[in-house]
This record gives structure tokens, C-alpha cells and sequence, in this order.
């Protein structure tokens, strides 16, 4: 999925909760419409979308990479595996007129949510998604989840993922300067030789880890208790037009699987 | 009693061997009093394993003493119902700029502090900005501190602190991992915080010149306090200072040598300034 | 066994519009045994140019040649090179993994092929060189103060034998007690053995007691490449790069300034005085 891409647009300046629900929804839709139209009714509204959050599509695509391989795996297993009225048959592969129906359906499927998700991720920091992801949740404090922790796991991680890397190529290259061998051998030669560099890199974690816990507390921090926030998150105008937006496409969706 | 008072503070912990049998009892800091007065700027010198780091973490109550007392404001550390106002009161930066900044963002980071303390939205956003503005590092709130110097890391950490208006705040080696640009820069920021704002400063070096502004200098060894008085007291004991393994500034050792050679200079010269008068003056003589 | 850098050019990100150029036209001729300091600011390119020493990193243009031969030609045996150009990295005890000292050294010379025994010889006596006592030889790494560790993570480049050990910021993060004993173990080595030695640093005074000539980096391109006593006349252009003269050198050029007649070349405090006491 994409990596946040900074411009201005409504799509960007919308509250995350709203963007995150709505992915949600239109992942939803996608498997509540069955008939050409309501994918072409999702389509409309992806590329709505898309035009207004002003990312140039070829970052979409970017994401598309990644999933090539399973979207190729389930177009040919329906294509060739739906029984029903034969279509084409060759050697002794048969397709099947339903094959090739859902077959396409499952590669537009995939690529919308693909490319659904990935606008989200585009248009929204890491940050305000979790802060997103955390207002959210709430309520599932009453039962006992650990809401506040989790998105503060989160957030700590996506802050360290970066220097971690950085420190892995540092131990990496370090190694070969003593020799390593990182890159031939079979696979077990492999495994072994990534014991220089695993074991330097979780001690590093433990004693960031350990670091950053003392200046947290040093900082005050108890847990979600008592804490303000700096930017708490509100709804404006053009979030509750989005939300309604959204309920027009849905009961859209739902109303031509009823009636089509 | 001053802003920071310690009274026989000492702190033991127990080493143990690979079977987790007791091997002996380390006493790191060793029946240490000091008493810091409102405003004042100290520096606690020594090399690593001198008790400086371990003395400097029972200010913030991140430690407790084995034995002793440490007041805060005239708040004991070890009494449980002030603990988040001692932390509050004495804001502490630690050596490495990369595992103390908690926000992705420079302002989200500096905002940290005062989230916790429960402070209104708005008023957090006033902490920050003028936070921020007393350390320079304005112009950055809105960047990734990834993409930070070593020194600019430091500032923002020491934003960070003053975010939640202490009353001083212990740095504790903010320099050890910068380069000499990213030395200086970090401490122009703290000297600014103690002249302007007023804030009580403890500073935690190995590097002598870092220590030549501060009122009062401690020098550690083993657990207890060594030496003790104002820069130039200090660096007019030249000997001492090398027997503990201290660096002298060059321009103090030059001063120090020619002394042993006869010529006649007053103790603890501190600059270059200082060094030139005295020796033209001698020539003019 | 000379080390030469012929118009080595180095950028990273060529693909996006935040292309950096990290080298500029680098030339240099590193011959056997010179001890060497490599000054430069937080991103002048010097830790960019040591990777560049061992084959780490390969230059976008221009080439380096080891005893005469390309080092990036493709039957050129980079493994060797590694083993003959030997890089501590900074902070290098981050790099120590194994379950004792002794096996930790042993790494470095069980990579180059070498029998069990040659290897256990040359971590021992490696071991020795950076000055370990043998009681802490089967002790956990982790378990040992930061100066150790980070002389036993030296000792692991040193039993590689390498010809010449260019070591990265070898005393960052340590105090001054820690800082000397470091440097002096590295000179002594150097007298012993006769190794080229590359102390990359941002500090003139730590370098200036120890080294023979000095290259100075900026943005990427060489500055200055001289004695140290060259190298600091010209203080205040190295000011304007983000560095500085030992306070030596400013002693001596404030003191000429005022009309007493001292040789501002002096670059230690034994020189200085000298100077001065014949000048008063």
C-alpha cells in the first residue's frame, strides 16, 4: 500500500475516522454489488475520489505490484475451475461461461480494494490514522481492549521502523567488513548467516526500548488516564458531507442488489 | 532548602553472577549532599562509572535512594503521592537523541509532556510554540525528526521538557553522541534557558568546556563528589584533574605548564583572551 | 600495498529528484604505513569515502585501484580486500554477537577460510594488541564497560590482519579516559606493526597529537590533504567549513597578533610552550 503522498485536497483535509470508515464501506460495497452496473456504479466513485484526493494515479498502481501474483492465481483457478456451460475448451482445460463472469468479477474486486485502500494510506498520515484508529475503537474499552495501548504500540513502531533499518544496514555492512557472508549458501547457510546481524539488532531494540520507556516516564507519561490531546480530533463541515456522501453510495449499492 | 537537596544519598545495587548468586554490592553513588539553589546552573563532571548518571536519575525519581534523601522543590522523590509532580518540576534529557523523541512529528513530540499532564489543547499548543521558539527549532515543527541533525534531535528533546514548565531540568550527557557543531548548538540552548528563562539548570558532561559558564562545578569519582567549586577553582587544580582522567582545556594546560616553568600566570585561566593578556602583559613588564 | 583513488564520484538516490552527490572528484594516494586523520563535519562525505576503502560502496564514477588492481573488476576478489582493508564502523561494539569475547574475535579470520588453530592465534594475539587481559577472554561481550567493548570490536577487524585499518569515529561516545587509551592503543599498534592507519574523527585536538598528514573533507570534495601543521594555518577557513583549529593554534596566532614572536605552526601544548617560554 502507499506511502502518504503530501498535497492539499479535500480528501486529505478530511477527518481520518471518516476515511477509514469509508474505506471500510467501500470494501463492503464491492462484495454487496453483483451486476455490471454496481461495478460500474464503484468505479464512478472510486475515480471521483481519486480525482479529488489529486494523487496521480500511478501511485495507485504502485500498490497494484505487490498483489500481481495472488490477483493472476485467482483469475485462473475460477477461470478454469467453475463448472457450468463451456465457453472454450482446449487440450484439457475447459472455460466455463460462469467461469469467465467471475473470474473478471474477482480481478475488478481486487484491484478496487487494492486501489481503495491505497487512497487511504496516500491521503492520510500514519499518525492521524492511528489517532483515527484509536478514537474509533473506543468503545471497545468497556470490554476490556486496551485501546490507547495498542495505538500507542503503533505509533511507537512506526517512529522506530525507520531507525531500525537504518541500523540493520549499519550492522549489515559492518559485518561484511568483517567478512560476512550474507548472500551465498543454501538456505540453512543462510539462516545461520544471519545470526551476526539478528542478534546485534534485538539488543539495539531491547535498549531503545528500555531508553524510551525511562524518558516516557521522565515525560509524565501513566497511560491513557487523565491525557489531553494536542490534536483532538473533531468533525467539521466537510467531514459530515462526507459521511453523507458515503451513505448515498452505500444504500446505492445495497438498493441495486436488492432491485437489479 | 534549595531547589534540588540531597542528604547522604546513596544507591547500592547488587551484582550478581550467572547463577544469580550475590557477588558483591556496588555502591555507585556514595553518601552524596548537594543542594542547588533556584536559578543556578551546575555541572556534574566525571568519566563513565562515577555515579554522575546514576546521582542525576534519582532527581527525576526514575531511581530511588538505597539510603539518604533527595528533595525536589522540598518534595521527598520517595513519597508516592508526588511522583508525577517531581517528574514535572525536574524535566530530565537523556544521551541518545534517538530514544527519547516519541512523536513523529517535531511539534507532536514537544506536545508529548504536556498531553500527559492533562494540559488544555490550546494551552498545548501555546507550550509548544514558545517551547519550541526558546530552543530555535521553530521553523522545524512541522518536520519528521528522522530527518534531524544530532544536535537539532537535542533541541527538540530539551523543547520537549520545558514543554512542561519545569522548575530545572538535568541533562544528562545531552552531548556525549554529537559532533562539535551539534555540541554547541545544544549547549547556546541551555545557557539561554538558565539566563532568559531562568530555569534551573544541571548539566551532566564529560567535556570541560561545556562547564566553564556554570556557577558551580561537582566532579564525581567513585560514587562521591571530588571536587567541588566554581570553574575557575576547579581548573586552577590541574594535577587532581589529571589523576582523575579529565580532559584540561589546552588553553588551561598551556597556562598550567608555563606556570611549571616559571613564568608567572595567575590560577585557572579559563580562555584564550585571558591566557594573551597575561602573557603580553608579562612581556610589557 | 598502496590504496589509490582515482576521480571517485558518489551519489545515492539517482532515481528521485533528491539525488545526492555524497563524493566529488576524490583523489588520493594512501601509501603503506602513514598514519592518517580524515577530518570532516557531520556529512562532508568522510564515512561515505571509508566505504569506499574496503569495496563496501562502488563509485558512481572513477575507480580505486588496491596494489595496482581495480578493485570493482569483476575477477578482483573482494572478499580479500575486506580482510586487507580492515573498517571499524562507529560504534562498533554494536556489531559483538557472540557468546564470549574469544568467539567473537574468532568471526572475522573463521570468514577469511582460515584453520581453526590460525584463527584462535590470530584472535589471541589480536586480543593482546588492543590489550584485553585474558581473564576477560570467555566472559560475554555484553557484560564487559564501553571502552572494552569497543576494543574487543576492534580486535575483530585486527585479527583479519588487515594492511590498513581505517577506523570510524573510534572514540565517539566514550570519555575522555576512555577516549586516550583508545588512541594510544591505536598508536602503539601502528608502531608495532607498521599498519596504515585511517582515524576518521570531527575532533583537530584528538587527531593532532597522533597523525602524520590530515585530509580535510567538505561537501563531498577534498579541502585540504597535508601535514597537520599545514592543515591548521589555515584555521579560519576551516572555521567557515563547520570545524576548528586546536585552541593551540589560536593561542599562537593571537599571541603573533599582539607582537610576540612565536612560530604559529606549533600544534601541541609541548611545542607551544617552547615557543612561548622563548619568546618571553
Amino acid at each position: 500500500m502507499g506511502q502518504y503522498y503530501q498535497t492539499e485536497s479535500v480528501i486529505h483535509k478530511l477527518d481520518p475516522r471518516v476515511k477509514l470508515v469509508a474505506t471500510i464501506c467501500f470494501i463492503i460495497s464491492l462484495f454487496v454489488v453483483d451486476s455490471w452496473v454496481g461495478y460500474v456504479v464503484a468505479a464512478v466513485f472510486l475515480a471521483v475520489m481519486i480525482k479529488l484526493s489529486k494523487v496521480p494515479f500511478r501511485f495507485m498502481v504502485k500498490g497494484m505490484k505487490a498483489i500481481v501474483m495472488i490477483l493472476m492465481i485467482t483469475v485462473v483457478f475460477n477461470l478454469f475451475l467453475t463448472p457450468g456451460e463451456p465457453l472454450v475448451t482446449f487440450w484439457k482445460l475447459t472455460i466455463t461461461k460462469e467461469g469467465l463472469r467471475i473470474a473478471v468479477m474477482m480481478a475488478v474486486r481486487l484491484s478496487f480494494l487494492i486501489v481503495g485502500s491505497s487512497l487511504m494510506t496516500l491521503t492520510t498520515t500514519p499518525n492521524s490514522l492511528t489517532d483515527g484508529m484509536e478514537k474509533l475503537m473506543n468503545p471497545l474499552k468497556y470490554v476490556k481492549v486496551p485501546v490507547h495501548e495498542v495505538a500507542m504500540m503503533m505509533s511507537i513502531a512506526l517512529r522506530f521502523i525507520p531507525i531500525l533499518l537504518e541500523e540493520t544496514d549499519k550492522i549489515m555492512k559492518a559485518q561484511i567488513a568483517r567478512g560476512a557472508d550474507f548472500e551465498s549458501g543454501n538456505l540453512i547457510k543462510k539462516a545461520k548467516a544471519m545470526v551476526p546481524l539478528l542478534v546485534p539488532l534485538f539488543i539495539s531494540a531491547f535498549r531503545r526500548a528500555n531508553d524510551l520507556a525511562m524518558a516516557m516516564e521522565a515525560r509524565c507519561y501513566r497511560g491513557g488516564e487523565h491525557r489531553t490531546k494536542m490534536k483532538p480530533l473533531q468533525y467539521h463541515a466537510a467531514d459530515r458531507i462526507a459521511y453523507l456522501v458515503l451513505l448515498v453510495y452505500f444504500s446505492g449499492c445495497v438498493a441495486l442488489r436488492i432491485y437489479l | 532548602m534549595g531547589i534540588i537537596k540531597t542528604d547522604k544519598l546513596t544507591f547500592e545495587y547488587i551484582r550478581r553472577d550467572e547463577e544469580g548468586n550475590v557477588e558483591g554490592i556496588n555502591r555507585a553513588v556514595d553518601e552524596v549532599d548537594l543542594d542547588v539553589k533556584q536559578g543556578e546552573f551546575i555541572a556534574i563532571l566525571g568519566h563513565n562509572g562515577s555515579g554522575k548518571s546514576t546521582l542525576a536519575k534519582h532527581i527525576n525519581a526514575i531511581l530511588y535512594p538505597t539510603e539518604g534523601t533527595v528533595w525536589v522543590d522540598g518534595m521527598d522523590t520517595q513519597d508516592e503521592k508526588h511522583l508525577w509532580d517531581v517528574r514535572r518540576e525536574a524535566g530530565m534529557v537523556f544521551q541518545n537523541p534517538d530514544n527519547q523523541i516519541i512523536g513523529q512529528v517535531v511539534e507532536e513530540d514537544v506536545g508529548f509532556g504536556p498531553e500527559n499532564m492533562g494540559v488544555p489543547t490550546k494551552e498545548i499548543w501555546e507550550r509548544v510554540e514558545e517551547s519550541l521558539k526558546a530552543v530555535g527549532m521553530y521553523e522545524y515543527r512541522k518536520h519528521s525528526p528522522n530527518k534531524l541533525s544530532g544536535g537539532q534531535k537535542q533541541r527538540v528533546s530539551i523543547a520537549g521538557v520545558i514543554a512542561m514548565h519545569p522548575k530545572c531540568i538535568i541533562l544528562d550527557e545531552p552531548t556525549a553522541m554529537l559532533d562539535p557543531n551539534g555540541r554547541k548548538e545544544v549547549i547556546r540552548a541551555v545557557r539561554a534557558l538558565n539566563d532568559v528563562e531562568g530555569i534551573t539548570v544541571v548539566l551532566i558532561t564529560h567535556y570541560m568546556e561545556e562547564i566553564i559558564h556554570a556557577d558551580m562545578v561537582c566532579v564525581m569519582d567513585q560514587g562521591q563528589i571530588a571536587m567541588e567549586g566554581t570553574p575557575r577553582e576547579i581548573f586552577s587544580r590541574v594535577e587532581e584533574l589529571q589523576e582523575l582522567r579529565l580532559d584540561v582545556p589546552q588553553v588551561t594546560l598551556l597556562a598550567y605548564e608555563l606556570k611549571q616553568r616559571g613564568v608567572n600566570l595567575p590560577d585557572g585561566i579559563l580562555t584564550i583572551e585571558e591566557l594573551v593578556a597575561a602573557l603580553t602583559g608579562l612581556k610589557g613588564a | 600495498m598502496s590504496l589509490i583513488l582515482d576521480h571517485v564520484n558518489y551519489s545515492y538516490g539517482d532515481d528521485t529528484a533528491l539525488s545526492v552527490h555524497a563524493l566529488k572528484d576524490v583523489s588520493l594516494v594512501i601509501p603503506d604505513g602513514q598514519f592518517i586523520g580524515l577530518i570532516g563535519h557531520t556529512g562532508s562525505g568522510k564515512s561515505t569515502l571509508v566505504q569506499h576503502l574496503n569495496g563496501l560502496l562502488k563509485p558512481t564514477s572513477g575507480a580505486i585501484y588496491y596494489n595496482g588492481e581495480d578493485i570493482h573488476d569483476p575477477d578482483f576478489d573482494k572478499k580479500k580486500l575486506r580482510s586487507k582493508v580492515g573498517l571499524v564502523f562507529q560504534y562498533p561494539e554494536h556489531q559483538l554477537f557472540e557468546i564470549d569475547v574469544f568467539k567473537d574475535v574468532c568471526f572475522g579470520p573463521k570468514n577469511l577460510g582460515l584453520s581453526q588453530k590460525e584463527t584462535e592465534l590470530r584472535a589471541y594475539a589480536a586480543l593482546k594488541q588492543v590489550g584485553i587481559a585474558d581473564e576477560y577472554f570467555y566472559q560475554s561481550p555484553f557484560d564487559l564497560s564501553g571502552g572494552q567493548k569497543r576494543r574487543v570490536a576492534i580486535a575483530g577487524v585486527l585479527a583479519m590482519k588487515p594492511e590498513i585499518l581505517v577506523l570510524d569515529e573510534p572514540t565517539a561516545g566514550l570519555d575522555p579516559r576512555g577516549r586516550d587509551e583508545i588512541l594510544d592503543q591505536i598508536a602503539k599498534l601502528k608502531e608495532e606493526t607498521g599498519i596504515t592507519v585511517i582515524l576518521v574523527s570531527h575532533s583537530m585536538e584528538d587527531v593532532a597529537k597522533y597523525v602524520e598528514r590530515i585530509i580535510v573533507m567538505n561537501r563531498g570534495s577534498v579541502l585540504y590533504d597535508d601535514t597537520p601543521r599545514e592543515v591548521f594555518q589555515h584555521y579560519q577557513e576551516l572555521e567557515q567549513v563547520g570545524l576548528a583549529a586546536p585552541q593551540v593554534t589560536y593561542i599562537m596566532q593571537a599571541l603573533a597578533k599582539k607582537g610576540m614572536k612565536v612560530n604559529t605552526t606549533a600544534t601541541t601544548i609541548t611545542e607551544a610552550v617552547e615557543e612561548i617560554l622563548k619568546a618571553l
